[in-house]
């Protein structure tokens, strides 16, 4: 008894001295790092709030005199206020994409988890193997497919295709297995409820934190999406806005004076999904983890 | 009367309910698998059956040109052109720098992150995860205007390189992916990490064990699989590589319109030659699928032995 506690004081001093340092080693690492991810942000605050001259001739990481409104005025007044329609539509799109893409992924995998029947097994093999292939691999054939048909151009070529996300599904499936006792379906069923009444009333309800999960990183996915509208869209009211900034972004060479628009729009247009970062990263965390697939 | 109903009622309500359940069940499955199969299978279809297409021209240049089936016409043409070649050469030259990087980079914050106090470590987690809401064209417009000597904070201090013009423009382009998606990683890793059962630690610090024997011996041999996981992702990214370098090549000479194998499909397809860029994107679908699998079979056969 007395011997373990000797040695386990022993052990405690060593720790100490050493132990400090490590530790020591360790913030200044973590800290190095956050600065990485975080000065590039920061920049752009600042870069935002600065002349085009400025922008050249002061130091690239310090504010210098406040252009913020005025660059944010002429953010929204260039093209009759284009930029706030490109707004507004990457918010269409996300929220549209989303809700129905939740809505029916939790149906659908619901019931593949739920209900026993011919082929359910195969239903589900199809969309797991979808899960790895990314947007992007897909973004062609679909440009090809609505060339041929004629529907380029069109807001149904940028919202028919994110309406399903092979991870969505996959995600609904293991949270109805996980979150909703067969025991309550049995129940509702002698009650006499319907499937779908059943469904609505408690199952929908039991999966709901994993269903927030499933729409924000559809939501993350749809917004941050590029190849695909920049494939299907010409008519620049229809653009996103990563399309539309991006547009702008290459005219730069022939009108120096879109710079400033640019920096203050990439602002603008990651406030929203900031906010929401913060405030639903737990949400955002757990479909990462359970999912381990990029949106 | 009642005597007679029973024999033939129950068949017949057991046939309506079978009815019933089956129009149910497609209730429940149509409003996923209906777009699925639109949006999804059918595109892989469609591209697949485009690939085998080409456009013949007849009568010289005015003459009239017409759709004509032409077999594997174009991914022969795929195959032997030389941009096509250069592109998938760079790309593999993009993950010899990025995937290393990545892979390293995330597993070692990860491993710092948990052995920290968790109200500390929740910070900087955050702080790691919050390039994940930039996306990616945003990062990509934003480190453009960084490394322009003219904006960049390096020519504050004295530095003038124009690394977007210089063969540093693959590197400057693995940056903009890690930059936003080392954080995505780590997030991974250290969930991996928080289900490793504690007493297992325990152990070995009565052992003597250091913190960092602990990590290197214990931790980073579990969470294996996981970091498999990452660098798989890594290299579907690479070979799908599109964004970053299309929004830098307004401001790189270096970044040509077929710098990556995605950038020639997307150039084939707005030059209208469809068949051409079904044939590409097919390649590189099946070679991103090939190349997953093959990794993750080779990794889990040499950690079965």
């Amino acid at each position: 008894m007395t011997a373990i506690s000797i040695e386990h004081g022993r052990t405690l001093k060593n720790v100490d001295s050493r132990g400090i340092a490590a530790k020591t080693l360790r913030i200044v690492t973590m800290t190095i790092a956050a600065l990485y991810f975080v000065t590039p942000l920061y920049w752009l605050l600042v870069a935002s709030s600065k002349s085009r001259a400025e922008l050249s001739t002061t130091p690239a990481l310090l504010f210098s005199d406040g252009h913020l409104w005025e660059n944010l005025g002429n953010l929204f007044s260039q093209g009759n206020g284009i930029y706030l329609r490109w707004m507004f539509n990457s918010f269409s799109y996300s929220l549209v994409g989303a809700l129905f893409g939740t809505f029916a992924a939790a149906l659908a995998g619901y019931c593949l988890a739920m209900f026993r029947f011919k082929g359910s097994n195969l239903l589900f093999m199809v969309v797991l193997g979808a899960v790895m292939v990314p947007a992007t691999a897909l973004s062609l054939p679909l440009f090809l497919m609505f060339a041929g048909v004629g529907l380029t151009n069109t807001v149904w070529s940028v919202v028919l295709p994110v309406l399903v996300s092979p991870l969505a599904l996959y995600l609904c499936k293991l949270s109805a297995e996980a979150s909703v006792p067969l025991e309550i379906i049995e129940a509702g069923r002698l009650d006499g409820a319907g499937e779908f009444r059943i469904f609505f009333s408690i199952s929908a309800r039991l999966m709901g934190p994993s269903m927030v999960t499933v729409f924000l990183l559809q939501f993350v996915g749809i917004w941050n999406n590029y190849m695909l509208p920049l494939l299907m869209l010409q008519d620049n009211r229809l653009f996103s806005v990563t399309l539309g900034l991006n547009t702008w972004n290459s005219q730069v060479a022939q009108q120096p004076e879109l710079q400033t628009l640019v920096l203050a729009g990439s602002l603008v247009s990651i406030i929203p999904l900031v906010i929401v970062f913060f405030s639903m990263q737990r949400y955002l965390r757990a479909g990462v983890a359970a999912g381990g697939v990029k949106a | 009367m009642t005597s007679r109903v029973p024999s033939v009622r129950p068949s017949k309500s057991t046939d309506g309910r079978t009815a019933r359940r089956r129009w149910t069940t497609f209730g429940f499955l149509a409003p996923y698998y209906v777009p699925f199969t639109l949006f999804f299978l059918a595109p892989i279809v469609y591209a697949v059956v485009q690939s085998t297409v080409g456009v013949r021209r007849e009568g010289g240049l005015l003459g009239s040109s017409q759709t004509v089936f032409v077999g594997i016409e174009n991914y022969v043409r795929a195959l032997s052109d030389p941009a096509f070649g250069e592109s998938i050469l760079r790309v593999f030259l993009f993950a010899l720098v990025q995937v290393p990087i990545m892979a390293l980079g995330s597993t070692a914050l990860a491993l710092l992150l948990d052995a920290t106090r968790p109200r500390i470590a929740a910070i900087f987690r955050s702080l790691y995860f919050l390039p994940y809401a930039v996306p990616g064209v945003i990062a990509a417009i934003m480190w453009a205007t960084l490394y322009q000597p003219s904006t960049s904070p390096l020519g504050d201090i004295g530095i003038e390189i124009n690394i977007l013009n210089s063969a540093l423009v693959l590197p400057s382009l693995a940056n903009i992916g890690l930059w936003v998606f080392l954080g995505y990683n780590v997030i991974l890793l250290v969930t991996a990490l928080t289900s490793i059962p504690q007493e297992i630690y325990e152990a070995a610090r009565i052992d003597g064990a250091s913190s960092w024997r602990i990590a290197l011996q214990i931790k980073l041999p579990l969470i294996r699989p996981t970091i498999v996981m990452t660098i798989v992702f890594s290299l579907i990214g690479t070979l799908q590589l599109f964004t970053e370098p299309q929004v830098l090549r307004s401001v790189s000479q270096r970044i040509t319109s077929g710098y990556t194998p995605n950038m020639l499909a997307y150039q084939a397809a707005v030059s209208n030659d469809y068949g051409y860029s079904a044939a590409l994107s097919v390649i590189l679908a099946v070679a991103t699928f090939t190349l997953s699998i093959l990794f993750l079979r080779i990794v889990q056969g040499k950690s079965s032995k």
